[in-house]
C-alpha cells in the first residue's frame, strides 16, 4: 500500500510503487482530469502539481510521492462551484475539445502561484511544455491573464 | 471496486462508477426512427430530414416542458452541441437551458452518416430548425383547436402557446394531447431572424464546464464496472507479420487476465490500465515480426507518387487556350501530414448475448457500426455505437480502428466491458495519414496583366478510407483471416476530395482543371480537415500572389478583379481593412501575405493576413499579426466561428511550418512528438483577430475548414514577401526557410 495525498485528501492505494501517478489518479482514484497524452513528458496533457511544482504525471512513480501533496484541477473547485482558474477559462471559452485544458490549468495555477501577475510573455514561456492541437493558445493565454486579475483584484 | 450494477442487462439503467456524473440509458427511449427509412415523397426536405423525416426523430418534449434535441451528428469540440442547442431554443421560443441534446447513437439518433466537411450546421443544424418549426406549428394548432380560436391569433413565447387575451397553454400540457410523431412534408414556416434571441449571440459551450472541472467529459473518463483494460501490440512496420510470440511469461505478470492473439492482431487485456501497458511492452518485446521495405524513398516521394497509374478526370474546362504570352508555371507539394490529436484514441466495447454496445469517438457511429458488424460477423442489429467525445479528431484518426480494437478484446472477454487506448506510438504511426499531394499551376497574363489562362493539375491519392465495410478497420486487416480495404474511390465534385478547392472561384474565362486520382496509396491516408483543399488552396493562392507579383498589382485587387461574387469580395475588403493592407509599411525581415478561399467553393468565405517576420539566420518565422474576415452564412454561435476560425489559422500554421511524417524503406520513424513536432506557444502568433459577417436568413455554410488552406497561402506569401523567396514545398520548415536564405 502506497500512501498519497491528492487535493488535501489521504488515499491508500494498491499499486506497484513503479506506477506513475497519472494511472493512479485516473484508474484508482477515478480523477478525470489529468489526460494520457504521450506517456513520455512531451506534451503535457498530465500535467499536475506536486507541492509547488508542475509535473508530468505520466512519468513520476508514485514510490517518490509519499509525505508529498498532489493537485489536479478536481482541487480547483467544482463545476457547480468552479475557482477562479477554472472560471476564467469557462469566460473566456478556452477550450476546443479541451482535452490539453486540464495540463494547460495545472500549468497555469503553478505559475500563478509563483507569480501573481505574470506578463503575456511569461505565460506563454510557462505554458510552454504543454501541447494543444485544435489552436485554443490565444485563448488560453487570455484566461491566465483573466485569472491572475481576478486574483489580484483587478477586474476581468 | 464495487460490483455495480449488471452489465448483463441491456434494458437495465446504469450508473457508472464515476461519481455518478454520467448516466447511461440502455433502450429506455423506444427506438424513434428507423435508420433505413426512406425519405418521403417528394424529396425537398430541408437538411438531414431527407435522412429522417420524422419531426420525433428530431425533437421530443417531455410533460413538463423540457425539450429534447437529437441529432445524428457528433460533438468533437467543435461545439456543435451548443450551436443546435441554440437553432431548437429559437425555434420553439424556449430558454436553451430547458433544451437537452443527444448527439449521434445508432440507437436514439438519425443516421446523418458521418460528423465531417463542415456539414453539421447545414445537414442537422436545417434539419432541426425545420423540425422545431415544425413542432412548433403542430402545438399552436393543439392550442387553437383546443380554445377554438384560429391559429393566427396565437403566438408563442417561453415554453408556452399565447393568446392575445392572455390565456397560455405549455407545451408540456400540449403534447399530451398531440403526436409528435409526423413526417415533414417539406419546409416549416421558421422564425424570422429579427425574433431570434439566442441564435447569433456567443452563447457559452454547454460542454466546457465539465472539462475544465474534472467531469467525465470523454469516452477516455467512462469507467464500467467490472472494466479491463487492453492495449495492443501494433506490428513495427506497415507491411510486417507476426512470425510468433511466446506469451508465457506474459501471461503470468500482474493483473494479466488475458492476451489475443489473431494473426497479425497481438494484444493483452489486464486488470489495471498500468498492469496493460506494462504486459503490452513485455508482449512487444517477446514479438518476432518478420518486415519489408515496402516504403517510397522519402526523398523521392513525390516523384514516387506521380508515377503511379492514376486516373484522370477534367472536373473544370472552360474558354479557349489561344497561347499568347508568357507561360508562367509552379508545382506546389505537400508530404504526409498527421491529425495528431493529444489524446491517442480509446474506445470502450461490451460483448454479452452476442450483441455488442461500442462508445466510441468515431465521426461516424452508423457506418463504423456497419464495418465492425462485418468484421465481428454478426448482423448489425446487434450492434450498437454510441458517440462520446474523443481528444480533438480533425478527421479520420485512429477513432474507428480503436473502436474495432476494444470490439474484438471484448469478444474475447465476454461480460467484461474492455477499454483500449492507444499509445502515442499507435497514434502518430499508425493513424491514417493526410495524403501527399503534388499541383502544378500554368497561366498566362493578358496585356492588362489579368489571367488569360490557367490550368491546374492535382495528383492525389484518396481523401477517404473511413469505415463502412471492415477492411477500413486496421485490425480488420490484420488478422489470420484478413479483410482487404475496399478500392479507394474519389469524392465527386462539387465537394472533392482531392481536388476539393481546386476549381478557382476567380473568373478565369479559359481555365482547365484535372483531378489525376491515384488508387494506389504507399501508406494508408485518410480524411485530414479540409481534404485536398489545404494543398490546392494552399497552391492555388501561393500561385494567385505570384501571378499578381509578376502583373505588378496589388495581390487584393488583382482577386478582387477576378471576382463575381460579392460575399468572396466583402470578407477581402473587410480583411484588408482590419490588417491596414494600404498602409503596411514595409520593413527589413517583415512581409505581409494575403490568401482567400470560399471552402469547397460552397461554403463558407474565409480570408486571412498575416504580418510576418523572417530571421533568415534560423529561419525562424514570427507571426506578429492573424487577420481573418469570414462568412458562414448565418451566425448561429459567432464565438464558436471566430474559435474555430482561430483553431484553424494555428493548426495550419503548425501544418504549414512545421509537419512531415518521415519513414524510411521499412518502418514510420516519426513515432512521437519529438519526431513530428508541432507548434508550441513560441511559434503561435503574436495575436488573432477574426472578424465575422453574419447573413441572418441565409443558409448555414460551415465553419470547421475554412481557415486551413487559406493561412497556409497566407503564410507563404507572407514569407515570400518579407525573403524574396518563393516557397512551394511544405512544410516551410526552419531548415528550408535556412538553406534558401544561405543561398540568396
Amino acid at each position: 500500500m502506497m500512501k498519497l495525498t491528492v487535493n488535501d485528501r489521504a488515499y491508500d492505494v494498491d499499486a506497484d510503487p513503479d506506477t506513475p501517478l497519472l494511472y493512479v489518479l485516473r484508474d484508482h482514484l477515478h480523477l478525470n482530469a489529468a489526460k494520457f497524452g504521450c506517456g513520455l513528458g512531451q506534451c503535457g496533457a498530465c500535467t499536475v502539481m506536486v507541492g509547488s511544482e508542475a509535473v508530468f504525471s505520466c512519468l513520476v512513480p508514485i514510490s517518490v510521492l509519499e509525505g508529498r501533496a498532489v493537485k489536479t484541477v478536481e482541487g480547483l473547485g467544482t463545476e457547480q462551484a468552479p475557482g477562479p482558474l477554472q472560471a476564467a477559462f469557462i469566460d473566456e471559452q478556452a477550450a476546443q475539445c479541451g482535452y490539453c485544458i486540464p495540463g494547460m490549468m495545472m500549468r497555469a495555477q503553478a505559475l500563478l502561484e509563483k507569480n501573481a501577475a505574470p506578463t503575456e510573455a511569461e505565460i506563454r514561456r510557462a505554458l510552454m511544455p504543454n501541447l494543444c492541437r485544435c489552436g485554443t493558445h490565444m485563448r488560453i493565454i487570455r484566461a491566465v491573464q483573466r485569472a491572475a486579475s481576478i486574483k489580484s483584484g483587478r477586474s476581468g | 471496486m464495487s460490483d455495480g450494477p449488471d452489465l448483463r442487462s441491456p434494458s437495465r439503467r446504469r450508473v457508472l462508477a464515476s461519481g455518478g456524473a454520467l448516466v447511461v440509458y440502455f433502450a429506455l427511449h423506444p427506438r424513434l426512427v428507423l435508420a433505413q427509412q426512406q425519405p418521403a415523397a417528394g424529396n425537398a426536405l430541408p437538411g438531414s430530414l431527407k435522412n429522417d423525416p420524422y419531426v420525433d426523430a428530431w425533437i421530443r418534449i417531455d410533460a413538463d416542458g423540457r425539450v429534447t434535441v437529437f441529432t445524428g451528428k457528433a460533438e468533437l469540440g467543435q461545439g456543435i452541441k451548443t450551436a443546435l442547442i441554440q437553432v431548437a431554443a429559437d425555434e420553439l421560443t424556449v430558454d436553451p437551458a430547458r433544451v437537452a441534446i443527444v448527439t449521434a447513437d445508432t440507437e436514439r439518433t438519425a443516421n446523418e452518416g458521418y460528423t465531417a466537411g463542415s456539414h453539421s450546421m447545414q445537414d442537422s443544424g436545417t434539419a432541426i430548425r425545420h423540425a422545431a418549426a415544425r413542432v412548433r406549428e403542430l402545438l399552436v394548432e393543439c392550442a387553437a383547436t383546443q380554445w377554438n380560436i384560429a391559429q393566427d391569433a396565437l403566438d408563442t413565447v417561453d415554453g408556452v402557446v399565447r393568446a392575445q387575451d392572455g390565456r397560455t397553454l405549455a407545451y408540456g400540457a400540449l403534447v399530451a394531447g398531440t403526436s409528435l410523431h409526423v413526417q415533414a412534408s417539406g419546409p416549416a414556416r421558421v422564425r424570422d431572424p429579427a425574433r431570434h434571441k439566442v441564435v447569433g449571440t456567443p452563447m457559452k459551450r454547454v460542454d466546457i464546464p465539465a472539462k475544465v472541472t474534472g467531469g467525465v467529459a470523454y469516452v477516455h473518463d467512462l469507467r464500467l464496472d467490472g472494466m479491463v483494460h487492453g492495449r495492443i501490440v501494433r506490428p513495427p512496420s506497415p507491411a510486417a507479420t507476426l512470425r510468433d510470440v511466446d506469451d508465457v511469461p506474459v501471461k503470468r505478470l500482474p493483473g494479466v487476465a488475458g492476451i489475443v492473439r489473431d494473426g497479425s492482431f497481438l494484444a493483452v487485456i489486464a486488470a489495471r490500465e498500468y498492469q496493460a501497458v506494462t504486459a503490452m511492452r513485455a508482449l512487444a518485446k517477446a514479438a518476432r515480426w518478420d518486415e519489408r521495405p515496402t516504403l517510397p524513398a522519402m526523398d523521392r516521394l513525390f516523384e514516387t507518387v506521380k508515377a503511379l497509374p492514376a486516373r484522370d478526370t477534367t472536373i473544370l474546362d472552360r474558354g479557349t487556350f489561344p497561347g499568347s504570352g508568357a507561360l508562367i508555371e509552379a508545382t506546389y507539394l505537400r508530404p504526409y501530414q498527421l491529425h495528431a490529436s493529444i489524446g491517442p484514441s480509446c474506445a470502450v466495447a461490451y460483448f454479452s448475448d452476442g450483441g455488442y454496445t461500442v462508445w466510441t469517438h468515431s465521426q461516424g457511429v452508423y457506418p463504423l457500426r456497419d464495418a465492425l458488424a462485418e468484421m465481428l460477423r454478426v448482423p448489425k442489429e446487434r450492434i450498437r455505437c454510441i458517440h462520446m467525445e474523443g481528444s480533438g479528431c480533425y478527421g479520420h484518426n485512429g477513432a474507428d480502428d480503436v473502436a474495432a480494437d476494444a470490439a474484438l478484446l471484448a469478444r474475447a472477454m465476454p461480460g467484461r466491458p474492455v477499454r483500449v487506448q492507444w499509445m502515442r506510438e499507435d497514434e502518430h504511426a499508425w493513424e491514417p495519414f493526410g495524403p501527399p499531394m503534388i499541383d502544378t499551376v500554368r497561366a498566362r497574363l493578358d496585356p492588362s496583366g489579368a489571367v488569360a489562362e490557367w490550368q491546374f493539375d492535382v495528383w492525389s491519392n484518396t481523401h477517404s478510407t473511413r469505415p463502412g465495410k471492415a477492411g477500413n478497420l486496421l485490425a480488420a486487416t490484420h488478422l489470420q483471416q484478413p479483410f482487404t480495404p475496399p478500392p479507394p474511390q474519389p469524392i465527386p465534385q462539387p465537394e472533392g476530395g482531392g481536388d476539393r478547392n481546386a476549381i478557382p472561384l476567380y473568373n478565369f474565362a479559359n481555365a482547365r482543371v484535372v483531378h489525376h486520382f491515384i488508387p494506389e496509396m504507399p501508406l494508408r491516408v485518410s480524411a485530414l480537415r479540409s481534404l485536398g483543399a489545404y494543398a490546392n488552396i494552399f497552391a492555388l493562392e501561393s500561385f494567385v500572389d505570384e501571378l499578381a507579383r509578376a502583373a505588378k498589382q496589388d495581390p487584393l485587387e488583382f482577386r478582387l478583379r477576378h471576382l463575381d461574387d460579392p460575399r468572396a469580395a466583402a470578407v477581402i475588403r473587410l480583411a484588408g481593412e482590419r490588417f491596414g493592407w494600404k498602409d503596411y509599411l514595409q520593413a527589413p525581415g517583415r512581409g505581409r501575405g494575403f490568401a482567400f478561399a470560399r471552402y469547397k467553393n460552397l461554403g463558407a468565405y474565409a480570408a486571412i493576413a498575416l504580418d510576418v517576420e523572417v530571421q533568415r539566420e534560423t529561419g525562424l518565422v514570427r507571426i506578429r499579426r492573424a487577420i481573418a474576415a469570414t462568412d458562414s452564412g448565418e451566425a448561429v454561435n459567432p464565438d464558436g466561428i471566430r474559435n474555430q476560425i482561430e483553431g484553424g489559422i494555428v493548426q495550419s500554421l503548425s501544418w504549414t511550418l512545421a509537419e512531415e511524417v518521415t519513414f524510411d524503406a521499412t518502418r514510420v520513424t516519426s513515432v512521437d512528438w519529438g519526431g513530428y513536432p508541432i507548434l508550441r506557444f513560441n511559434g503561435v502568433p503574436d495575436s488573432i483577430d477574426v472578424h465575422v459577417i453574419d447573413r441572418p436568413g441565409q443558409p448555414f455554410l460551415g465553419t470547421g475548414e475554412a481557415s486551413q488552406g487559406p493561412t497556409a497561402a497566407a503564410l507563404a506569401n507572407a514569407v515570400a514577401d518579407a525573403t524574396g523567396v518563393r516557397f512551394r514545398q511544405l512544410p516551410l520548415s526552419r531548415a528550408r526557410i535556412r538553406t534558401a536564405a544561405d543561398a540568396t
